[in-house]
């Protein structure tokens, strides 16, 4: 059984299909990556995973389980989290607040015993605290030492990027959902991430499904890699196999003439 | 001398009821930029609560409990009571529209308040009702500084307003609830894709600041001694000018702001003349807007990337 199984799902927005019958899964423990061309639907897959859209036909399963229909805050709860394309970190919040506050879904303390900071407010803020020193930890000296009290605003680009990462980690995923993680990014960062990407599987053991558009790190961490073009996939498998799909390149270039002319 | 610390004890008292309310405004404000005009009239409803307490254990010339067990039932039911009624508001008239344009809930929570101060006109009628409060509290209890009378109520003013502000500043500031706030206040998308229940969080915060303009609005009943269903609409206004002067979305912002107009008022009432106190708080309002529009406290909103 996957992890993660998109089944047939479609999308209208009245007469646009967004999403049409699409099949996608994602195993435990794989990296997944997610092309196409602009609006070919990506960043929907992910809106209709996290439960920002509802499917209008198919079923989404995580480890076995509809989720179909759930509330976003719920998916995540479930165990899936996401960053967002255009950055969305609380920029006024500290580097270590905004990993923290990926925390407060589960933590268990009421109100008056963390204002009066009895003994299982003070347990959880410390492991809290512990967690968001190991995630930060996790990027090396990227996130290190005086940046974490630094409000997310002074952040590089790259930099806000890595504490989405980071933040997104501190929900616990069990798949983890990259919208464009190198976007933006100088080829030594592209690099970077693509290794992080395949650390953050390794170390931490977490899925993950990846839109990109950089094919250097779409070829440096996938597995898999699924093609999506006006909605539909129309093409799945190994990178090489996908590159080189005649539907792909026909998506992204068009039609070769000489072709157009013989049909 | 005498005159000038008395003003000041008056500015403070009336400063205190316009931070409560002023609270609220901003606490909505901030988590959804919505500026909820039927604020003030939800201090109105506290107001009429305690109000009508005070006529459940035998009205003000025979109160059949202590006084003050008195006193906490009608703070605790006007805090409840208009908590829930604020939850209330929120959950049929703004969460429907709040992803619709922003001028939408900010029509409906003029609407909200028309509702509101019509549907007590036409239960309790128009007429001014007073809590007759020195039949029960003498003018007398309380204390005198050199000269400077400071009653009860008064004491009361200040002691459950400063209560109010430092137990709200924890919340934020400590605990996860406090914490979500700020997150969904900052970016309800990303921060509902975080695990926290944004519905819940802003729920909570319409009950928390309704509830603060609900005990307002009994204080203001017991220091005043007259409300009717029109009250809401001056008091509504002043407090959303303390939360503009003071930096609109801003916690301690609101309290400057709210003591500020206060003593404004009471000042201009002294010195200047009672007749030009509105035209003076509405002057700063504008003369804020105009030179910092920002607020005291306010932060410039940051644009997202």
């Amino acid at each position: 059984m996957s992890l993660l199984e998109l089944d047939q799902v479609s999308l209208t927005f009245g007469g646009l299909k967004a999403l049409w019958e699409l099949d996608l899964h994602v195993d435990e423990r794989e990296i997944v990556s997610v092309i196409g061309p602009n609006g070919a639907g990506k960043s929907t897959v992910f809106n209709v995973i996290t439960g920002v859209y509802r499917p209008t036909a198919g079923d989404i399963r995580f480890a076995g389980d509809s989720i179909v229909g759930l509330r976003p805050h719920r998916i995540t709860s479930r165990g899936i989290a996401r960053t967002f394309q255009s950055l969305r970190l609380f920029l006024n919040m500290s580097v270590k607040e905004n990993v923290k506050s990926a925390t407060y879904g589960h933590t268990k303390a009421s109100p008056p015993e963390s204002i009066l900071r009895l003994p299982r407010a003070r347990r959880e803020e410390r492991e809290v605290d512990a967690l968001a020193e190991q995630l930060l930890a996790f990027f090396g000296d990227r996130l290190q030492g005086y940046r974490w009290d630094q409000p997310a605003y002074s952040l590089s680009y790259a930099n806000r990027r890595r504490l989405e990462i980071a933040r997104a980690l501190a929900t616990r995923p069990q798949l983890l959902l990259l919208d464009e993680p190198a976007a933006g990014m100088n080829p030594r960062e592209t690099h970077e991430v693509t290794e992080l990407i395949v650390r953050l599987r390794d170390e931490l053991g977490v899925a993950i499904l990846v839109i990109e558009h950089d094919m250097h790190v779409v070829a440096g961490c996938s597995e898999r890699v699924v093609a999506l073009d006006h909605g539909v996939k129309i093409a799945e498998g190994s990178y090489e196999e996908v590159a080189n799909h005649h539907a792909v390149v026909e998506a992204y270039l068009g039609r070769d003439p000489e072709a157009l002319a013989e049909s | 001398m005498h005159e000038l610390l008395q003003t000041t004890v008056n500015g403070l008292t009336t400063g205190c009821l316009y931070a409560l309310i002023a609270l609220g405004y901003s606490m909505v404000y901030g988590i959804l930029k919505l500026l909820n005009f039927a604020h003030g009239d939800l201090y109105m409803v506290g107001a009429y609560i305690g109000y009508f307490v005070i006529q459940w254990f035998g009205g003000p010339n025979a109160v059949s409990i202590p006084v003050p067990l008195l006193l906490a039932i009608m703070v605790l039911l006007a805090a409840v009571g208009v908590g829930v009624l604020g939850m209330a508001i929120e959950r049929f008239a703004y969460r429907p529209l709040r992803d619709a344009p922003r001028i939408a809930p900010l029509i409906t929570a003029l609407g909200v308040s028309f509702v509101l101060e019509n549907t007590v006109l036409l239960l309790f009628g128009g007429f001014t009702r007073s809590y007759s409060t020195p039949t029960f509290i003498s003018f007398n209890s309380g204390i005198t500084l050199d000269g400077v009378r400071i009653d009860s109520v008064e004491l009361m003013i200040f002691g459950l307003s400063f209560a109010m502000m430092y137990g709200l500043h924890q919340l934020v500031q400590r605990t996860t609830l406090g914490k979500s706030m700020r997150a969904v206040a900052s970016d309800r998308e990303a921060a509902e894709m975080l695990g926290i229940n944004v519905d819940r969080t802003i729920a909570l915060t319409f009950f928390i600041g309704s509830a603060m303009a609900g005990v307002a609005g009994v204080m203001s009943g017991l220091a005043f001694n007259q409300i009717s269903n029109t009250i809401g609409f001056l008091a509504g206004l002043k407090a959303f000018t303390a939360a503009v002067v003071g930096g609109i979305g801003s916690i301690a912002g609101s309290m400057i702001g709210g003591l500020l107009i206060g003593l404004c008022e009471s000042f201009s009432a002294s010195y200047v003349s009672s007749e030009y106190t509105d035209l003076i708080v509405f002057g700063i309002l504008i003369a804020t807007m105009l030179l910092r529009p920002t607020g005291i406290l306010g932060q410039k909103a940051l644009q997202k990337v």
